[in-house]
């Protein structure tokens, strides 16, 4: 079984995010990155699916030569190799998901594992796409992942509960919290992830379709009132919340 | 041109988010003298469509069959996609839910189109659609405008209006889709649905609960508050991790990101994570022991006390006044 995870690289979760100069995208300076939070569940279900099916791992990301560091932390949580899509351009999901689905070809998975969003942009398109494109299913959001013979029955979150999906592979499934508890790295990883092969290639070229205009710091809102200590209060805060917000 | 608005419905409802879909693409259609199609898809749907007349809608396209009553990522791509090529659809809009957000992005492919992801808002400027949408969790915005010929946006919930008016007469086209078994590669075989309370996302009001709550124990207290106000439960990072609550009710960057009309964060300190991704509430109410919590700085109201002698009177407080 050949197991895929497309992982991405991405600004801590911590960092506090600063429009850069060219009033477009952030500034980077000072802002460490990580493997994007739920690519690491993404990354822990390959690794489960090999040590019960055999086969191999690979983590592929598409981004420039920092884009490794997130690479070798999929690498020291035991993925067997790793690709580097090297490219610093800009791009869109669309064009993101073109440049995966060409390299994914090439390598026929069974099993292409996606985060369900990367804390960046906040998209959760890449998956769909690069299932439209490899012409295979795909399912969104699981948090329960089941493979047994050729069938595969994976849980999807939906507003207020659960969807339970049945599908063949190949497929491409994205990952929610919940499908697992991603294991830490272990020292021996570590270093054996700093002789795991990274393969560099370079990504198909493709324009963006969707353009950003400007980034905009949402208004800081003025602090509110603070309407008391105890439960003395507790009428006057009602009363605020029906008279003068008018949402109760 | 033609405008496409996808109206979602689950078990033969609409959901609120097709109302507000349906009425913000006509918005869009009036300004840019288009033509607004609604469509929909499932099965027996004849009773509700004319619910979509009094959100904007004039022309629906209803895409029926039994093999449709239930989501399919596939066959719903490949329906809604045939139908915007055979309509010529430059604009298409879908609700940013679950299931927008599931097929949106393989209609976006089938069509070679720019689709932006949960806009919280859409305005003209000439010809051009420009939308405006969180990024980092919603540390800061940014706005977008799609080059390809057919341009996609999904709607983020609860943020657009969805206002019903005398509706005008809809003119329904029924379409019988040609599907095979192919178009069902995945298929749902059952739904479980949560009993209760409302998610999330959807919630018009979020009663959330953090550290300060001190154990799983106390959140029936906010479940009480919650239920008082027909609201959801959200929770911290802290909590669920803690195990305390599910991750589904998870508020925050590596959680949902909600919009509700008012939130109540009690016993929520306000890091940075948690803030990304309730900001873009309408109006908040923090109930924390610490004065000089984050979170204040971003509440419209504060208690600066203990929740645990604040939430049983506010429960009470509210109850009197909805009269329950």
């Amino acid at each position: 079984m050949k197991c895929i995870v497309c992982v991405n690289h991405v600004p801590d979760t911590e960092a506090k995010i600063k429009v850069g100069a060219d009033g477009k995208y952030i500034d980077k300076t000072g802002i460490n990155h990580i493997l994007n939070p739920y690519d690491e569940f993404a990354t822990e279900a390959i690794l489960q699916l090999k040590e019960k099916n055999g086969g191999e791992t690979i983590a592929i990301t598409l981004g420039g030569d920092s884009h490794k560091e997130t690479l070798r932390k999929a690498l020291a949580m035991g993925v067997d190799k790793a690709v580097l899509l090297k490219d610093d351009s800009v791009r869109d999901s669309l064009s993101v998901a073109k440049a995966l689905a060409e390299e994914l070809k090439k390598h026929s998975p069974d099993f292409i594992l996606f985060g369900k969003q990367s804390i960046d942009y906040y998209n959760e398109q890449i998956p769909g796409m690069v299932a439209a494109f490899l012409g295979v299913p795909s399912v969104t959001s699981v948090v329960k992942l089941t493979v047994e013979d050729k069938k595969v029955t994976c849980h999807r979150e939906i507003e207020g509960g659960q969807e339970v999906v049945e599908t063949t592979y190949p497929v491409v499934i994205s990952a929610q919290k919940g499908l697992n508890e991603p294991r830490y790295p272990s020292l021996k990883g570590i270093m054996a992830s700093k002789t795991k092969p990274i393969t560099e290639v370079q990504p198909i070229a493709v324009a963006p379709a969707v353009e950003t205009i400007t980034m905009i710091k949402p208004q800081s809102k003025q602090s509110g009132k603070i309407v008391g200590a105890d439960a003395t209060a507790v009428p006057e805060l009602v009363r605020l919340l029906h008279e003068e917000a008018k949402v109760i | 041109m033609k405008i496409l608005a996808f109206a979602e419905q689950r078990d033969g409802k609409f959901k609120k988010s097709a109302f507000e879909v349906t009425q913000a693409a006509a918005g869009v259609a009036t300004k840019l003298n288009a033509e607004l199609i609604t469509v929909v898809v499932g099965n027996s749907l004849d009773g509700i469509l004319s619910d979509l007349g009094k959100y904007g809608a004039n022309k629906i396209i209803a895409i029926q069959d039994a093999r449709l009553d239930r989501y399919s990522t596939t066959a719903y791509a490949k329906v809604i996609g045939e139908i915007a090529q055979k309509e010529g659809a430059a604009i298409i809009f879908f609700s940013a839910t679950q299931m927008g957000k599931d097929v949106a992005p393989r209609v976006a492919a089938k069509l070679n189109a720019g689709l932006a992801s949960d806009c919280i808002a859409i305005r003209i400027e000439g010809s051009e659609v420009i939308a405006t949408r969180p990024v980092y969790a919603g540390k800061t915005l940014i706005e977008v405008k799609i080059n390809s010929p057919v341009k996609i946006f999904a709607l983020r919930s609860n943020v657009f209006t969805a206002t019903p008016k005398d509706g005008a007469q809809v003119i329904v086209e029924n379409v019988k889709p040609e599907l095979t078994d192919a178009d069902f590669a995945s298929k749902v075989i059952d739904v479980k649905v949560a009993e209760g309370r409302p998610d999330v996302t959807e919630a018009n009001i979020v009663v959330s609960g953090g550290r300060g709550m001190k154990g799983p124990e106390h959140f029936q207290l906010i479940e009480k508050l919650a239920d008082i106000l027909g609201g959801a439960v959200g929770a911290s990072r802290a909590v669920v991790d803690a195990g305390w609550r599910t991750h589904d009710e998870q508020v925050g960057q590596t959680g949902k990101t909600v919009s509700p009309t008012l939130y109540i964060a009690c016993g929520i300190s306000g890091a940075i994570q948690h803030i990304a991704g309730m900001s873009s509430s309408k109006f908040i109410v923090a109930i924390n022991k610490d004065k000089d919590a984050p979170i204040f700085q971003l509440a419209d109201y504060g208690i600066a006390g203990d929740l645990f002698e604040i939430l049983p009177p506010l429960t009470e407080e509210f109850k009197k006044l909805l009269g329950k």
